[in-house]
């Protein structure tokens, strides 16, 4: 039997860390949160692959870990897949799920300019909720890295929420 | 069946989760003693907002004194958030202090204390919240770990004092 704590757990724990670290430590310098929080997701990731892979053979190839990605890792952190995944075929990746549990009930500002690529900090800067809404993005797109780089992948991943409450994370495969 | 009222994740999510934070407060923090009041401080900020939450849904009727109010704690609000069940022992003779007798904990699956993070109290996030979440409720404590399974002992052991009850204040002014 799977083990289960309340979702509400994760959910306290993801806004304890951002707060920490955005309003604590790091008060003024948000790239240094942001790179905290990263690597908090980053270990994360990398371990629960490590342990979600355990049965399995080697992926063959990037898509395949891509793919393993978007349905299996997705499926036991979220309960559902990715909705979309597109590639260029050339190292991209862009796995959109059109409504991410994690900004569910995150509020933002509805107004379109408010909204925009984390890895964008001029266009953040605009907003301080989207600021804080980019700063919860660090910790899923950590979450991805990890994963892949225990994969034998090296990536960077960013986070788009352009159209919320879709999100597309943005994996670029380091060659 | 009050663990089936909560939307529930995967505990290996949420067991990584705060081992990395612990892993990432070391590391920020350098002394053992600082990441255990960061701990108790992200306990007590979530602790203070998670009690709405099991208000609304555990369906819990008013306690009538602190001896009631940990009980529900250990039988319904460990139940409803970590899946486990506490125990209450240990009551001193006026009841304002007691024990509460942890077995089965999911935050410390997978985990082992190297030599180097000796003094560190690992789950004091768990102290946290419970003092956050009886503040809420009017209730002032003091709550400490006696016991600690990742330091080789049995059970998980938390006393919990209760120092004050701050009587509630209706805002009798609302009609002005």
């Amino acid at each position: 039997m799977v083990r289960e704590v309340a979702e509400s757990c994760v959910e306290s724990l993801l806004t304890e860390i951002v707060s920490q670290y955005c309003n604590g430590f790091y008060a003024n310098k948000p790239d240094l949160a942001a790179r905290r929080i990263e690597a908090i997701g980053y270990q994360v990731g990398h371990q629960l692959s490590e342990r979600y892979t355990m049965e399995r053979p080697r992926f063959s190839d990037h898509l395949e870990a891509i793919k393993f990605i978007c349905k299996d890792f997705w499926s036991e952190l979220f309960k559902k897949q990715i909705d979309n995944l597109k590639t260029n075929h050339r190292g991209t990746f862009v796995l959109q799920d059109n409504k991410f549990r994690w900004l569910s009930r995150v509020s933002v500002a509805p107004s379109s300019e408010n909204t925009g690529s984390i890895q964008d900090p001029s266009a953040m800067a605009e907003s301080k909720e989207a600021q804080a809404t980019g700063m919860y993005l660090y910790f899923p797109c950590g979450i991805i890295r990890g994963a892949l780089s225990n994969l034998g992948i090296p990536c960077a991943v960013s986070a788009d929420i352009s159209n919320l409450p879709a999100c597309s994370f943005v994996i670029r495969i380091k060659a | 069946a009050i663990f089936a009222s909560v939307e529930r994740v995967n505990s290996e999510l949420f067991t990584l989760t705060y081992g990395a934070i612990v892993r990432q407060l070391l590391t920020d923090l350098e002394e053992v003693e600082e990441v255990n009041k960061q701990l108790d401080q992200m306990g007590y900020n979530i602790g203070v907002r998670l009690v709405d939450e099991f208000l609304a849904k555990s369906n819990v009727s008013r306690c009538v004194d602190f001896k009631e109010t940990t009980e529900v704690i250990a039988k319904v609000g460990f139940k409803m958030f970590l899946g486990v069940t506490a125990s209450v022992t240990n009551w001193d003779a006026d009841g304002t202090s007691c024990s509460l007798i942890l077995e089965d904990n999911p935050l410390v699956d997978f985990v082992e204390l190297p030599d180097t993070c000796q003094g560190l109290y690992y789950c004091n996030i768990i102290s946290g919240v419970i003092r956050g979440a009886l503040e809420m409720v009017s209730m002032k404590t003091e709550v400490s770990w006696v016991r600690d399974m990742l330091r080789g002992d049995d059970v998980f052991e938390l006393h919990v004092k209760l120092l004050k009850q701050v009587p509630e204040e209706y805002p009798y002014k609302d009609d002005e």
